[in-house]
Formats: C-alpha cells, sequence, structure tokens
C-alpha cells in the first residue's frame, strides 16, 4: 500500500529489502515504544474484561488515537495533492461546539434523534469548512498555507462565539457512546476511525482516486492536461479534510463531554503533520501512504501514554517526545541512511548495528 | 478606467481620512477632560479606566472579564476602555501605551507573563497613571510601579486543599496522584507548592504528578495512565476543575466510583466543578474567585481619591464540601 522507496545503494539482499522499507523504522520504532513501557510495567500490554467491554493500557492508545486518525488521514491525502491544511483543529473546534451547543438547547437532551440532528449538523458544516478551504486554494488559488491559515485563524473565535466564551457540558448518554463507549467490546471511536480510514484506504487503492491525487500532486498542470480533473480533486480532498476533522472533533467532545473552544484539538494541525511525516509522505506531494500515517498515529498516541507511564517528569515532556520524533525522522531520512549504508559495505561487520 | 479608479480612490481616501480625524479628536475630547478633570474632582466625575485582559482562555476567564465588565459602569461611575490581549504580552504593552496616550485616569491589567513590564510600567508612571495588578502579579524589583495587586493566593489555594485532605483522610494511608497545570504557569508552581506544604508529616503520599494542561481532554488521558499504572489510588489533587472533571470520566471508565473509591479534591469552584461536587463526585473544591471587579472598583476610587491603598488585596477565596456546594449551587454566577 506504500509507496516504494528508491533501490538501497547497497547489495539489496532480502535483510536490505526489509529495512529499506519505508514502513520499516517507524513501526521499529512503535514496537520500541511498546518494549519500553511493557519493561517498565510488564502488565503494560495486559488487557482484561470490564463491565463487558475490553479495558487496558492498548485499548485506552486505540481509543485515543481515534481523533488523530481522522484529522491525520485528511491531512494525508491533502498533503499528497502538495497541500497543506493549517485549520483542522480549527474546525475541531468548531465541530464540538455546534453539536454540544444544539444539543444543550435541545429540549430532550438524551434523545436518540436530538444527538443524530447534532451530529449531523456539524459533519454537515464541517465539510462546508473543508469545501470553503477547497474553494480558495482550487478556484481562486490561494496557496494552501494561507488560505487555511485563515480559518485557522478565524475558526477558534467562531468556536468561542457558538459556545460564549464557557465551555459546554452536556449529560447525554447517546453522545458519550461516540467517544467513551463500547460496541463488541471495543471503543466506538476506535471503531468509527479505522471503519472510516478502510474506506478510504479502500477506495484510493482499489480505484483510480489514490492514482489521480497522486497526479496532482506530482504535477497539477501535466495531469490536467492529461484529462485529470485537476481543480475537483483538490477541492474533494480538502472537502474531505473538513469532514474527517469534523467527525474527530465530535469524538473529542464526546469523550469528556465538553466542547472548549480554546483547547479541543490544539495543536492537533502539528501532530497530523506529524504523523504523516513519519509515515513517509513527503510534504512536496505526490506519493502518500496512508498505512504510514496509520503507524505514525499510532506512534504518537502510544507517545503520549508513555510519558505518562514511564512518569517523565512535565518539565522534559517536550523534550522527550521531541527526541524520538527526531530519531524516527532521521532514521527514515535518505542522506542518512545512505550514509549509514556507505559506512556498512566499507565495514562489514558493522551491518548487523545498521539493520 | 484607471483614472477613475484613481479618482474614486482618491475621494474614498479623504473620506476615510476626514472620519478617521473627526473620530480621533472626538475620541479626544473627552479622555482629555477626564485626564484634566481627574486630579482635581476625581470623587465626582467619572473615572476612565482602561484595562488590558489576557484573553478569552477558560470559563474562569470568562467569569473575571464579565465580573470587571459589570462592575465597572457609567452608573458606578466608571467610564472602561477594555481590550483583548490574546494571550500575547505585545499586545498589552501595545493597549497599555494607547491608554496611556489616551491619558486614561486608571490603568488595570492580569499580565500574560510576569516579566518585562518596567518600560512600559516607567511611562505610566512618567504619565503619572496609577496602574492597578489584577490576578496574576509582575515580577518587578520596583514596586513603586503600580499601587496594587488584587488577586487570589495560589499557594494558600493549595495548602487549603492539603489541609483539608489531611484533616479527613490522614492514617489512612493514603496515595495520591497529582494533575498539574501547564508546566511553569504560577497557579500550578504555587497549587504544587501549598499542597506539597500542607501533607508534609501525614500519610498521605503523593505517588505521581503529571501535567494535564489545566483541559479537561488531558486530564481524562494522563488519569487513564494513572489508573492503568497503580491499582491503589485513593486520592486525586487536580489543580483546575476541568482536569478533575476529565479524570471523573476515566475513573468511571475503570469500573471505579470518583468521590467514593477514589476521592477527588479541586481547585477553582466553576460551575460544572460545583455540579460534580453537588453530585458527589467530587468531593471538596477551593474557590479562585474570579469576581474581582468590586475590589477592582474600589481600589481605582480610592487611588483616585489619593488614599493610601495596601500593595496586596488577597481575594478571600472559599472552599466548598458537597453539602455547601448544594447550598451555593443556585447562586452561583458562574
Amino acid at each position: 500500500m506504500s509507496a516504494t522507496s528508491a533501490p538501497p545503494p547497497r547489495t539489496a539482499g532480502r535483510l536490505g529489502a526489509v529495512t529499506s522499507h519505508t514502513l520499516f523504522w517507524p513501526v521499529v520504532a512503535l514496537v520500541a515504544l511498546l518494549a519500553a513501557n511493557t519493561i517498565f510495567r510488564p502488565s503494560f500490554l495486559s488487557v482484561s474484561v470490564l463491565n463487558g467491554h475490553l479495558f487496558g493500557s492498548p485499548i485506552d492508545i486505540l481509543r485515543n488515537c481515534a481523533p488523530l486518525m481522522l484529522v491525520a488521514l485528511g491531512m494525508t491525502l491533502v498533503i499528497a495533492t502538495r497541500g497543506i491544511d493549517l485549520s483542522v483543529g480549527a474546525v475541531v473546534a468548531i465541530a464540538g461546539a455546534v453539536a454540544l451547543s444544539f444539543i444543550a438547547t435541545a429540549p430532550e437532551p438524551e434523545a436518540i434523534g436530538t444527538v443524530l440532528t447534532a451530529i449531523g449538523i456539524a459533519l454537515v458544516l464541517s465539510l462546508l469548512l473543508g469545501v470553503w478551504n477547497g474553494f480558495l486554494v482550487s478556484v481562486v488559488g490561494v496557496q494552501p498555507i494561507i488560505a487555511t491559515l485563515i480559518l485557522m485563524t478565524a475558526g477558534r473565535g467562531i468556536a468561542m462565539l457558538i459556545t460564549q466564551g464557557q465551555i459546554t457540558t452536556v449529560t447525554s448518554a447517546p453522545f458519550k457512546t461516540l467517544g467513551a463507549g463500547f460496541w463488541l467490546g471495543l471503543p466506538v471511536a476506535t471503531l468509527v476511525a479505522f471503519g472510516v480510514f478502510g474506506l478510504v484506504s479502500f477506495l484510493t487503492r482499489r480505484t483510480a482516486l489514490g492514482m489521480l491525487v497522486e497526479a496532482v500532486g506530482i504535477n497539477p498542470s501535466a495531469s490536467r492536461l492529461a484529462g485529470v480533473q485537476a481543480r475537483t480533486i483538490v477541492w474533494t480532498v480538502f472537502a474531505l479534510a473538513g469532514l474527517f476533522s469534523g467527525l474527530a472533533g465530535l469524538i473529542l467532545a464526546s469523550n469528556v463531554m465538553a466542547a472548549d473552544a480554546n483547547n479541543a484539538g490544539l495543536f492537533i494541525e502539528l501532530d497530523a503533520i506529524l504523523a504523516v511525516v513519519i509515515g513517509g509522505t513527503s510534504l512536496a506531494g505526490g506519493k502518500f501512504s496512508l498505512s504510514g500515517t496509520f503507524v505514525g498515529v499510532l506512534i504518537i498516541a502510544t507517545l503520549t501514554l508513555t510519558v505518562t507511564n514511564l512518569g517523565i517528569s512535565p518539565l522534559v515532556t517536550p523534550l522527550f517526545k521531541a527526541l524520538v520524533v527526531a530519531a524516527v525522522t532521521l532514521a527514515q531520512s535518505p542522506v542518512v541512511r545512505r550514509k549509514l549504508a556507505e559506512r556498512a559495505v566499507r565495514r562489514p561487520s558493522t551491518s548487523k548495528a545498521v539493520a | 478606467m484607471s483614472k477613475n479608479f484613481r479618482r474614486v480612490g482618491a475621494a474614498l481616501f479623504a473620506t476615510l481620512t476626514a472620519t478617521a480625524l473627526v473620530a480621533c479628536s472626538s475620541e479626544q475630547a473627552p479622555s482629555d477632560a477626564g485626564s484634566d478633570g481627574g486630579d482635581a474632582a476625581a470623587a465626582t466625575d467619572t473615572i476612565v479606566l482602561g484595562f488590558s485582559q489576557v484573553g478569552a482562555e477558560s470559563g474562569w476567564r470568562a467569569a473575571n472579564t464579565k465580573s470587571i465588565q459589570d462592575t465597572l459602569t457609567a452608573e458606578n461611575g466608571f467610564e472602561l476602555k477594555f481590550s483583548d490581549a490574546q494571550q500575547k504580552q505585545e499586545n498589552q504593552i501595545q493597549a497599555i501605551r494607547s491608554y496611556i496616550q489616551q491619558g486614561v485616569d486608571v490603568i488595570a491589567f492580569s499580565p500574560v507573563v510576569e516579566t518585562g513590564w518596567d518600560a512600559v510600567l516607567q511611562e505610566a508612571k512618567a504619565a503619572n497613571i496609577p496602574v492597578i495588578l489584577t490576578d496574576r502579579a509582575v515580577d518587578s524589583t520596583d514596586d513603586t510601579l503600580y499601587e496594587s495587586f488584587i488577586g487570589s493566593d495560589f499557594v494558600l489555594e493549595g495548602q487549603m486543599a492539603g489541609e483539608w485532605a489531611v484533616e479527613q483522610y490522614d492514617g489512612e494511608g493514603y496515595k495520591a496522584v497529582e494533575l498539574q497545570g501547564t508546566t511553569g504557569a504560577a497557579p500550578m508552581i504555587d497549587r504544587q507548592q501549598g499542597f506539597a506544604d500542607a501533607i508534609a508529616g501525614s500519610d498521605i503520599e503523593v505517588i505521581d504528578s503529571q501535567t494535564g494542561n489545566f483541559t479537561r481532554t488531558e486530564g481524562k488521558q494522563v488519569m487513564e495512565g494513572f489508573l492503568q499504572k497503580y491499582d491503589d489510588i485513593d486520592l486525586v489533587f487536580a489543580h483546575n476543575d476541568d482536569m478533575g472533571l476529565g479524570a471523573i470520566e476515566a475513573i468511571e471508565a475503570a469500573g471505579k466510583v470518583p468521590g467514593e473509591d477514589i476521592k477527588i479534591i479541586t481547585v477553582d469552584a466553576v460551575k460544572d466543578g460545583m455540579q460534580a461536587l453537588a453530585d458527589g463526585k467530587i468531593n471538596y473544591i477551593v474557590e479562585c474567585n474570579p469576581l474581582l471587579g468590586p475590589d477592582l472598583a474600589e481600589i481605582a476610587k480610592k487611588v483616585i481619591a489619593g488614599e493610601e491603598v495596601p500593595k496586596r488585596i488577597v481575594v478571600k477565596d472559599e472552599a466548598f464540601d458537597q453539602e455547601a456546594a448544594k447550598e451555593a449551587l443556585p447562586d452561583r454566577q458562574y
């Protein structure tokens, strides 16, 4: 599923083929993080059944990664067309604010109809915000970073207006299911996020959509001349990014049953871009790897829990996270890999350390 | 075509400048009058007060802003010029400079950060405009730069929380976890300090602490981690209500009963927190009072009248247990 990288400069054995795969280092990082946690606390990976659903750290990771999974999914598609979407965090905040304000003022907050309407309104609005971004980029021709910066700046203000500067809190069992509920023992949030992720993976790799997206990312003019509707493709990916961010916002709001216009999805755009980059998608557009993004999101979610689990002091948390991310991205970078490979060829005895 | 455009442009420009000039002069007039009359007949005249707020980052801040706007009204003898700094010091410095230029009678502000205020406060002093700090302090060696600092004592808040915990649970070997505020923020440092001081000597032990950045989502995530890591948590001390509310969600998801199996103490007393306290999910809340408006009005009037005011005014913070919360809840303003 992932894009293949350039053949390694050294003699490519079976081992070489594995280590040079784009996903090799991210997966190693994820396994290393999980191993470190398990060494520190052997019960880390254990999952038990509690009140009829699964319970344990791995389940927490899977549930907490759901919003980032959705946002990063949209971000991957946008980046694949050479774009970037900085407004995802703002859309997250708006979606939560709209849904919770609707439920809070509805006569029957516990009714399923109310909750479905709230979710519907929030998703339609998120889609429209995505369409707005897409319009600015594909029709007006504004640079994506500037176009989405507009909504990034204005979005939290809009969310604040909707919640009137307060943290809106509701009590509604059906809405809580989305972010904190379980179905067949698994978190609903995870099922929703993974479901959407699977659907998009299927659509991009089993139909021509993925190829068209990549074509637009590699060369918009050439692809247009070749008959690809570049404008529609760009517009679509921005709209999808908005829609997925809205869904992420609903899951986040439902998780704590509160819409916090200031803090919901704050800096999630950076985490999403990070997940995309860790997954091996180039910011220059063109090829993209959804499975890479998937692993990237899991790394970031695991990292968050690792900080608590290892008891890392809050003072050095940002540094710790930065070091892990730097290590993963460096290990992936073609330049570093070529350097290491050259050394390995010169001194074959060290090749094990490289592998 | 282009000539036409230029002519229209020029006309527009002229009109705009004219309006701007009119606007400026009309704005200038009353504030000039205000500062002229300010020293002489302040007691009867309207006091023009420029207030620079940190931003609108939390429910607490919204209540704080509302209190100031509702108190410093024309009926109470104030003309309030309010600006929102959106968490940026440079915006706040700009706002203060513009208040100095407008010649307001009093400047009040909640500093975004503690340092870097000396220059602009010197300007205010040179212009003979008294300055009052609210909510947060400035770190300056020269305390003649401001008249008074009105705000809560964060160390005391932590102490009150710790003292109650000791009173209730000492002797039972409680293991506590701490959900800290944003790393390095004054309330985080002081509340941690106060709590640690108060429980020193008791058998309550803080086994772990981690930042939840004052938000519900992160409070919940950190608490989830703690619950997986330790089986024997008895007490949570959260530096604000929001993180405590997040922790409640995590505790419930882990199949335990918040307020019973795991006791919770928080600081702030915003409405959602008080509701959870009344519902028995939180055990104790120390208030951090945002209603600074009345104190600010009183001090501003005294300063203008030339009376001595204390350098530090500690806002009275109450504390609530579950019974008190049920009584107080109907009349809560925020």
